[in-house]
């Protein structure tokens, strides 16, 4: 199934869950921040929310700035 | 030995904050902020794949530098709660800069979504440090909502115009009851020590000391700037006159 991450379309596999999509993208579970559709999901969830087709993903972490 | 600044019950030596925005590589970034002395410093939110790298956070860690997340590029209230949100996912703080700024050229602060903003994130069990405008007014409300520091403007971000109502900032100045701290806007020392002349708690700057010719000298010029300033405030100036008066006896 197609999810956006980041704002670019990207297939996974079906019932995918946040940890899983971390995983593959090779993202630590430290350090960054995960919105899904607009949601902040919480480190404790990335194993337990299923992403659905579609889903907006925003994944974020701290740069130079300010 | 001067007081600490004390944030929300936190400690600092130091009365400079900075920012890590516009440094042009992390080694320049490092030196600038060894040299400022700062024990608090900006940082932005963005996706992973932004340009800028996630150094920064590794950098400041390595430095014993308290990380401020910003909430920069945000136009309204929603955006800003959820950026704060995720700050605090990402970096394990709910400290926070609130920023909602209300245009790109002017970026100027927007009153009315950053105390919608504000009175949120406060209730959320955040220690929010507002960028406002230099706004005696607005500093008040934002402290009655609950804000740990009011942070006006000297002149718009990145313009290096310095402080351009000092009046403004002394009325804040006069009636806050927590730290005062000028953000946005300086240039160069003159302005970081007028800022604490005026009687801010401390100053904020990215911009001067990031795209100056030499960042670490200009790191080192802001420190000892805040620290003069500081000295001079609480050492009590001489009146203005606008007639000569003698320095030298008479005879």
């Amino acid at each position: 199934m197609e999810v956006r991450v980041n704002g670019v379309a990207r297939s996974v596999a079906a019932g995918a869950t946040v940890a899983e999509l971390l995983a593959v993208l090779e993202l630590p579970a430290s350090g960054i921040a995960v919105a899904v559709d607009g949601e902040v999901c919480t480190r404790a969830s990335h194993e337990r929310t299923v992403l659905a087709p579609g889903a907006d993903v925003e994944i974020l972490t701290a740069v130079q700035g300010g | 030995m001067d007081d600490p600044l004390v944030i929300a019950g936190r400690e600092y030596s130091s009365r400079l904050i900075t920012g890590t925005g516009g440094a042009t590589n992390l080694a320049v970034l490092e030196r600038a902020l060894v040299a400022s002395g700062t024990e608090l410093t900006t940082v932005a939110l963005r996706r992973v794949d932004a340009d800028g790298g996630t150094g920064v956070l590794d950098l400041l860690r390595r430095l014993g530098i308290d990380p401020l997340p910003n909430t920069a590029g945000c136009r309204t209230a929603a955006e800003a709660v959820l950026t704060a949100r995720l700050a605090r996912e990402a970096l394990g703080t709910d400290w926070v800069k609130l920023e909602v700024v209300a245009d790109d050229r002017t970026l100027l602060p927007e009153p009315v979504e950053l105390l919608d903003a504000a009175s949120t994130l406060v209730a959320d069990g955040f220690t929010v440090l507002p960028y406002t405008n230099d706004d005696p007014v607005l500093a008040l409300r934002l402290e009655e909502t609950g804000c740990v520091a009011v942070m006006p403007l000297g002149s718009p971000i990145g313009t290096g115009l310095g402080i351009r109502n000092p009046h403004n900032i002394e009325l804040i100045v006069a009636r806050a009851g927590v730290p005062v701290i000028l953000d946005a806007g300086i240039g160069t020392a003159s302005d970081a020590a007028l800022a604490m002349e005026l009687g801010c708690d401390a100053v904020l700057l990215a911009t001067s000391v990031t795209r100056a010719t030499d960042p670490e000298r200009m790191a080192a010029a802001m420190r000892h700037a805040v620290t003069a300033g500081r000295l001079a405030r609480s050492a009590g100036r001489v009146p203005q006159r606008f007639w000569a008066h003698a320095s030298s006896p008479p005879r």
